[in-house]
């Protein structure tokens, strides 16, 4: 039998400190929808989504309802859109992002992703129509969002998708710019990107995915603060131990619901992401556990060891809890999405340069990082490049989400609302990467042996 | 099917009586039942059987939450499997 701190621990965490699942996506592979005929493809590729993801709102919202436990968003992702278009001979995939954004609607999702191309080693046509269609996609429609893959570890770094992709930002935010260049937080460049990842903007469906698969994204960034806060002073032993446990909580609900979803909507149980990804409320953030664990401000010195703690401890508890686990799984740093970020960089500690180094040891990259919107492409670009290097000299996932907030300067806020909470105008180094960007061609992959 | 019921708030009369006859009211049978009250603060959790219920887990958590809005107080109904997934291997 239960005992009373035990249901008394789990109800605070839910209440007190945001525990919460942040999203179930269905995984849906969109490789039957290919039609030569554009109208036939972006009818097919409506009916695959909004036939598969019927039930999935309403099966979420009865989940949450009979466990008590917060499920804030439902989701959908879908196959790279550049493979399944790739048969239309049209230049513009415009009608595609619309004809998933319709469904999204249809569904009652309130993200799909999948608008997206993987040119790690090089360009298709279909590639570079959708990258090109990237600006008027993200501005045209509300629920897509958008990724590109342009290094892995396997083929290196596609320096000319770098730098294209550098514009393709610029143009976006250029776009929305009535809405503080709101389309660049639905676009990902990635660098090792992963087939499973629930979390958007990031998220499409693999291509070596089954038909249908019900991932699950955990949180719970203020439980772990709470946690530590009884290991005040304690050496790092036991921070780690603590997180450890905290972690494996967490994921076993995860697991639980994800079983759950799997079960009640027929569709297989793909992975649990161990991610601890926070919200702009006030205790539901990453940066105040690296600060509970002794930093004054996240940014200063000792905030890449703190979060090379954090990072792994998650995993190592999350591990057993589950089944399966995938996606990007560790911590998450999104600036305008973390209370607790939000902070450190308006008070000028957290800077652009620490948060590269802190992506070398965590999941994901420089996240929702409002840049001055009279960067330059190139600029752009070359932060992309730096990133994708960090990815894929060390194995790992590297992504970058920047916003240049159209007129906006250093120290300005950029509203965008929500989840996506609000951001400092950061500022990025102004000497000229331009003629290292337009160089182009592939940085080549590195070695994997004499590792020292 | 098992679930727990709790309720947090401040004391008063008749709680324990308004909930239980809610929850007999739908056919739910109390299995266990454990209160404390710490200066003032009242808290009681309930181990409930759901199998004779008449309706829906969702619409007996929407009732108890009414009720609850009217007692000033939080009740709330979860599904056992959530506490046994988070606190045993």
């Amino acid at each position: 039998m239960l005992n009373k701190q035990e249901i008394l621990q789990t109800i605070s965490m839910i209440d007190q400190q945001h525990l919460d699942i942040r999203t179930i996506t269905m995984g849906i592979s969109l490789r039957g929808c290919t039609h030569y005929d554009e109208k036939e493809c972006c009818r097919r590729i409506y009916d695959k989504i909004s036939s598969s993801a019927e039930h999935l709102v309403k099966t979420g919202e009865a989940i949450e309802r009979e466990f008590g436990i917060p499920i804030v968003n439902k989701r959908i992702s879908v196959t790279p859109i550049a493979l399944v278009a790739e048969a239309c001979a049209t230049s513009d995939y415009m009608p595609f992002a619309a004809a998933m954004d319709k469904a999204a609607e249809a569904c009652g999702v309130n993200f799909i992703g999948g608008f997206s191309a993987l040119v790690q080693k090089g360009f298709t046509e279909g590639d570079r129509k959708l990258i090109e269609s990237i600006p008027r996609a993200l501005a045209e429609t509300s629920c897509v969002c958008s990724s590109v893959n342009v290094a892995t570890t396997q083929a290196g770094i596609n320096m000319d998708a770098v730098a294209l992709m550098g514009r393709i930002i610029k143009k976006t935010a250029d776009l929305t710019a009535d809405r503080g260049g709101l389309g660049c937080a639905k676009l990902v460049v990635f660098a090792n990107a992963v087939e499973d990842n629930p979390f958007m903007a990031g998220a499409f469906h693999g291509i070596g995915e089954a038909e249908c698969v019900i991932n699950v994204g955990v949180s719970g960034p203020g439980v772990v603060c709470h946690a530590l806060q009884s290991a005040k002073g304690a050496p790092f032993d036991e921070v780690a131990e603590v997180i450890k446990k905290t972690a494996f909580r967490i994921t076993r609900m995860g697991q639980l619901v994800a079983q759950e979803a799997s079960r009640r909507l027929n569709v297989p149980f793909g992975v649990v992401d161990l991610s601890l990804a926070p919200t702009p409320a006030v205790g539901d953030s990453v940066a105040r556990i690296l600060e509970e664990m002794g930093l004054e401000i996240c940014g200063t010195h000792g905030t890449t060891a703190a979060l090379a703690l954090l990072n792994d401890a998650v995993k190592k508890g999350g591990i057993m809890a589950s089944g399966h686990v995938g996606g990007l799984s560790g911590a998450f740093i999104p600036v305008s999405e973390d209370e607790g970020m939000i902070a450190a960089a308006n008070s000028g500690i957290l800077t652009l340069d620490k948060l590269e180094a802190m992506t070398c040891v965590c999941s994901v990259g420089l996240d929702m990082i409002a840049v001055p919107g009279d960067i330059s492409a190139e600029t752009i670009a070359a932060i992309i490049a730096d990133e994708a290097a960090i990815g894929v000299t060390n194995h790992k996932t590297t992504a970058v989400r920047l916003i240049p907030a159209p007129g906006k300067k250093v120290g300005d806020m950029v509203e965008f609302g929500g989840l996506l909470g609000s951001a400092p105008v950061m500022p990025v180094h102004p000497a000229s990467s331009a003629e290292f960007i337009n160089r182009g061609g592939r940085i080549p992959a590195p070695l994997n042996s004499l590792r020292n | 099917m098992h679930a727990i019921v709790t309720v947090i708030g401040k004391d008063r009369v008749g709680i324990i009586a308004a909930v239980g006859a809610m929850l007999a009211q739908n056919g739910v049978n109390i299995l266990d039942i454990s209160q404390t009250v710490m200066e003032d603060y009242f808290t009681m959790i309930m181990l409930v059987d759901l199998e004779k219920c008449q309706i829906s887990v969702a619409q007996l958590a929407s009732l108890l939450e009414d009720e609850g809005t009217k007692l000033a107080l939080s009740i709330r109904i979860q599904r056992e499997e959530i506490f046994n997934a988070m606190h045993r291997i």
